[in-house]
């Protein structure tokens, strides 16, 4: 596999290297876990051993002994903190300390504080608890679930996308195919484990968390305290890893600040990887049934598609991926409705292509069964379908160069060498098969804000409340404001992930470099806007009376046709120090309030299919799969994916993060999977040594494939998000290639040997 | 983790003495109040979830200066000292070359970091992988003798069909295990007792009534040696291990095979399965019925046949009798393409 970073192409950034590479492999970036603070305290938590009833009694006695221990909340003391409603910034209304109820496997049940760790761990061994239980369902087949549509009771799915008769349609087809998939649960088990450390001074609280939306988390928590924000701040400077599981807020950050200010002292709370897997949010098992009918040489004419998802008892989390699947090719008439069953889970949350990875499985799955059964090429069968105006209300894609896609990518694939003859590629004793999907993904952006500093030594500071999750926000941040300021990036300081800095939205939807860097965009040009004047206007500069359209700042000069001033010469001039600007920044046809929701905690998103316009990101995935002849492990050998998002600012951090979702794509194909208990609706599988993910061993020939594409529509710096895209569509392709070695189509993820095994 | 006494011993007689000086009635060996601690990759881990609770830790590390950490190879055979490592096992020239099925059983398991610290005594006697067993409010007979088993009925994909009875069918986990058994390995051990040697076959138990005893050794016995001897079926041998990724994952079948061969005529076959049953598995049925045949596919699927003969699958590890099946039958025929 190849390390190095793409050669940019039209439209794309250059492959600068990670501004907080280097601190964070030294070990000196400081995640909210590692911040020292005095005379800190350890909380532990507890979590219930049933899914489903009530706490009878809690026998704290022995708990309680063990040296060191100091203080133990429990719904029994604590319960002043206030439930919250779910949605946005809240990641659950299940409030656990505020009731003796139970809803879900492991939900928190007490926290334990002590002045060491050890000591709160071995007391929260000592916890016992009795309870009155109920018979728990544990998802889909489960006795006693409640299934609901979805467009009744939530706030983001209020529609399900239709037009025409498609049973007509299909009744008239040349070809129809009928099927049904799923998908597993999946826990999105960031390295970083999740942690709250809360530190009060008087009625100011300042809470370290990994958090995807700092704004957020700081409104929420004052509402569960019940306290006024502007006595919160949350800072979250590096986040290692979060794929969603650090968007919302859960209960407990609200319970450590509680314990914090009980005891009077500093509270950390670094939760357990196990208990990672019940306290905070998952990605939901959800179910397809898919119809479609086409003419014989592949037009589709109707188009039908039905979903099911395991929610919560009190909550309606939905991700609804039929907005983006009943839009995605020119169909004839579509038909679509989402479910939600509810059982007795803890809610779910977002996690890395949240509608799209299940959605887009089960529809591309059923684009490669559609070729199969019109005997077509998949790809030709996508070409057929291919369409600039979305079928339901006939709105045009601001740009889709998704054929592009597949020609590149399918041409270093080497696709046309593929014999599309069930079980036709054997080599020795393996099974080969060749499968393609296409990948897409909303461009979303958010209302967000940020300050820009250019001093007079040239040097620059952005500061918005925008988080790094990994993806290098630091970094493609810190390019826009070079690129624009004209300096280099090492003069460039770029502050993220506090409270105290100008509000962004939730790194989430892939909206983090469109939408902050249309906002740094916006600054860097006041501050333009106000240099060029000065310079313009001053009788003694070299720019006296120029256009100041026509000025550039390059090079820490003001230039314009040969004339040049330097920027320490123009500031001294102005008799200033430095130039701020503060920009406040709202995509194309945001409601107004959008903004001033923003400094309350409140995430608006856009994008995608919810406008005039559709705005996406495409790409295209072919992969390859060995199975063994006898043993039928299933393996991908070389994955190869191209890819359209826009202007890209970095070619390196756009490789990574493509990568990483392609690897992640073959991972949700064959490896992940919580295992619940359906007896008792618990999870088993509760630790990274027995939920799998692909190792290295696993990846091998690699290709990431950057299309330029340029798109001026979505916003003004022209960028669709790349974040999530990379793991939409792989295991699409995957099944494809599984049944083209096999002749087996599975339809249920994930694909295991004893798919493929004759019993 | 709950608090524990911890203790340093230089040599297996302190080691001895010092978790004997800790113990009170006549438990199971995993049972005992005190433990050995080697690399620690099994039992830190398992006391961290809380379902190990030791009062006392002897650490036997130092004992790795002793001919307990060394490796001995001679004519007759190979002598591993049981503080030696997964990692310097697997890198022996001797052991690569004359037995290579034993350095392949330790390189397919666990990663490059586990197995440097992993001791070869505590891979033998690391405990099962089923999750109800690790997570402690599960009923579990293994880990509260009596309590019922959460895996019966449950989800048991990773579980045995081979060796078990109505009270457990957690599987063995262990990879090098299967080398051992097939190569008729010997154990050798130091108790407060005395010394013993016993066969390797004979350390681990089924669960039959009580799965909570895991193996013959006697609270506080120490295992300090593990020897293999020589046969001329060494060098034909190999392990082969089918699991869910590449790397980093346990077996879901596994097979350690060595063959003496007389031109395309079995004279003797060596069958070990891993992953399908509950202790370490010696497939002998099948191994007797290869003798003197020439080893091809069919007769390959026929001793595979008998090695399943007995496999009592769940509602969902069905899938490993086909599997072990043809693990055998692959891992048989290109044990026969070896060179010898
Ligand atoms: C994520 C993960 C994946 C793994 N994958 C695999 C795999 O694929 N294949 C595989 O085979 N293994 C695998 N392992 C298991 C690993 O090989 C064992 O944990 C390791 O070999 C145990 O050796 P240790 O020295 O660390 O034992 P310890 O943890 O120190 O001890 C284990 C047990 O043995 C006892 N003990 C140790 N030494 C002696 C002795 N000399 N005499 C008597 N009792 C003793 C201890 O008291 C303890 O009960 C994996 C482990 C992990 C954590
Ligand atoms: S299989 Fe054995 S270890 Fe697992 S739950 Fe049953 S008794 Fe316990």
């Amino acid at each position: 596999m190849s390390v190095t970073a793409p050669e940019p192409k039209r439209n794309m950034g250059q492959p600068v290297p990670r501004v907080d590479a280097r601190l964070k492999v030294t070990g000196e970036a400081r995640y909210p876990a590692d911040v020292p603070l005095n005379n800190l305290a350890h909380g532990v938590l507890v979590t219930s051993d049933i899914a489903r009833g009530r706490i009878k009694r809690l026998d704290l006695a022995e708990a309680k002994a063990v040296q060191g221990v100091i203080e133990i909340l429990t719904h029994e003391n604590a319960r002043e903190l206030k439930p919250l409603a779910f949605g946005n910034a809240v990641a659950t209304s299940i409030s656990p300390l505020a009731e003796p109820r139970i809803w879900h496997d492991g939900q928190i049940i007490a926290l334990v504080l002590a002045d060491t760790y050890e000591a709160a761990r071995e007391a929260a061994y000592r916890v016992k608890a009795e309870y009155d239980t109920e018979p728990p369902s544990a998802g889909f087949g489960s006795a006693g679930t409640e299934t609901v549509l979805a467009k009744d009771v939530t706030e983001t799915h209020k529609e399900d996308p239709a037009v025409g008769d498609v049973e007509a349609a299909l009744r008239s087809a040349a070809v129809t195919i009928d099927v049904e998939y799923s998908t597993p649960t999946q826990h999105h088990n960031p390295i970083e484990l999740f942690s709250t450390t809360c530190a009060w001074a008087g009625d100011q609280l300042t809470v370290y968390e990994p958090s995807q939306f700092v704004y957020g988390y700081k409104h929420a928590v004052a509402k569960q305290l019940g306290i006024d924000p502007r006595n919160v701040r949350v800072i979250s400077q590096y986040i290692g890893g979060a794929f969603g599981s650090k968007g919302p807020m859960t209960p407990r950050t609200g319970i450590v600040a509680l314990a914090a200010k009980r005891i009077n002292r500093p509270v950390r709370c670094v939760v357990t990887r196990q208990q990672g897997f019940t306290t905070t949010t998952y990605r939901a098992e959800t179910r397809h049934r898919i119809r479609i009918g086409a003419t014989p040489d592949g037009k589709i004419t109707g188009f039908s598609h039905e979903g099911w998802e395991i929610t919560s008892r009190p909550d309606a989390y939905v991700v609804a991926g039929t907005d983006t699947t009943s839009r995605l090719y020119g169909y004839g008439a579509v038909w679509t409705r989402v479910n939600m069953v509810k059982a007795d889970r803890n809610t779910p949350g977002y996690m890395r292509s949240p509608p799209e990875l299940p959605y887009n499985y089960a529809l591309e799955s059923a684009m490669d069964e559609l070729a199969v059964a019109l005997k077509m090429d998949p790809v030709e069968l996508r070409r057929v379908n291919d369409t600039m105006k979305e079928p339901i209300k006939g709105l045009p894609y601001t740009s889709r160069p998704l054929m592009q896609c597949y020609d590149e990518a399918a041409a270093s694939f080497g696709w046309s060498k593929r014999n599309p003859a069930v079980g036709s590629m054997r080599e020795d004793d393996w099974l080969i098969g060749w499968g393609c999907a296409t990948a897409v993904y909303p461009t979303n952006m958010g209302a967000a804000a940020a300050r820009v500093r250019l001093s007079s030594d040239g040097s620059v500071r952005v500061q918005t409340a925008a988080h790094e999750i990994g993806t290098g926000a630091y970094t493609v941040i810190g390019q826009m404001a070079a690129e624009r300021l004209g300096v280099g990036i090492e003069a460039v300081n770029v502050e993220l992930g506090d409270t105290a800095l100008p509000p962004a939205p939730v790194a989430g939807g892939s909206n983090t470099t469109a939408t902050v860097c249309s906002t740094v965009l916006k600054a860097c040009d006041a501050i333009r806007d106000k240099l060029f004047r000065a310079a313009v206007a001053a009788k003694d500069s070299p720019l006296a009376g120029r256009d100041p359209a026509q000025l550039e700042l390059r090079g820490g000069t003001v230039q314009a046709g040969g004339a040049s001033e330097k920027l320490s010469d123009l500031f001294a001039r102005m008799g200033s120090g430095a130039i701020e600007e503060y920009a406040e920044w709202m995509p194309a046809g945001f409601a107004p309030e959008s903004i001033q929701k923003l400094y309350n905690g409140t995430s608006t998103l856009k994008g995608g299919s919810k406008g005039d316009k559709m705005m996406y990101a495409f790409g295209a995935e072919f992969v390859e799969v060995r199975i063994h002849a006898r043993t039928r492990e299933i393996r991908v050998p070389r994955i190869v994916g191209a890819f359209a998002g826009g202007r890209i600012m970095n070619t390196r951090t756009a490789r990574s993060q493509l990568m990483g979702g392609m690897i992640w794509g073959i991972g949700s194909a064959l490896h992940e999977k919580t295992e619940i208990d359906p007896r008792a609706a618990r999870y088993l599988n509760k630790n990274i040594s027995e939920y799998l993910i692909p190792v290295n061993a696993d990846i091998q020939q690699l290709e990431v494939i950057l299309v330029p594409e340029e798109d001026r529509e979505v916003n003004p710096a022209g960028i669709k998000g790349l974040g999530e895209l990379g793991n939409v569509g792989t295991a699409a392709a995957i099944a494809a290639a599984v049944y083209h070695a096999t002749g087996k189509r599975i339809r249920d993820l994930p694909i295991r040997l004893e798919n493929l095994l004759s019993t | 983790m709950r608090p524990f006494l911890y203790e340093r011993a230089d040599s297996p007689e302190r080691a001895v003495q010092a978790a004997a000086s800790g113990l009170s009635g006549n438990p199971a060996h995993v049972q005992a109040a005190s433990q050995f601690i080697a690399g620690g990759t099994n039992l830190s881990d398992l006391m961290k979830i809380d379902v190990m609770r030791p009062e006392k830790l002897v650490d036997i590390n130092p004992v790795g200066g002793t001919p307990a950490g060394r490796i001995e190879v001679s004519d007759t055979g190979i002598r591993f000292g049981a503080l030696v490592r997964m990692a310097q096992a697997e890198e022996h020239p001797a052991v690569k070359e004359r037995y290579p099925v034993i350095a392949q059983t330790l390189k397919l398991a666990a990663t490059q970091q586990l197995r440097n610290m992993a001791s070869l005594g505590g891979n033998l006697l690391q405990r099962t992988r089923c999750e109800y067993f690790r997570e402690v409010s599960w009923p579990c007979n293994k880990r509260v003798p009596g309590s019922g088993c959460s895996a019966l009925e449950g989800i048991n994909r990773q579980h045995a069909v081979l060796g078990s009875s109505r009270n457990c069918i957690a599987t063995y986990p262990g990879d090098f295990a299967q080398a051992l058994i097939a190569l008729d390995a010997m154990v050798e051990t130091m108790g407060p007792g005395g010394v013993r040697r016993l066969r390797f076959a004979d350390l681990h138990r089924p669960p039959g009534d009580t799965p909570h005893v895991e193996t013959a050794l006697e609270a506080a016995e120490l295992i300090t040696a593990i020897t293999v001897p020589a046969g001329p079926w060494t060098r034909r041998s190999l392990y082969l291990k089918i699991r869910d990724r590449e790397s980093y994952a346990f077996a879901l079948a596994s097979a350690a095979v060595a063959l003496d061969m007389e031109g395309d005529r079995v004279r003797e076959a060596r069958i070990a399965l891993g992953g399908v049953a509950t202790v370490p598995w010696r497939a002998r049925e099948a191994e007797e019925a290869l003798r003197g045949k020439p080893l091809d596919e069919k007769t390959a699927m026929a001793a595979a046949e008998v090695a399943l003969a007995q496999a009592a699958p769940r509602e969902h590890n069905a899938f490993k009798v086909p599997l072990a099946k043809q693990t055998i039958v692959r891992a048989l025929l290109d044990a026969k393409r070896m060179e010898a």
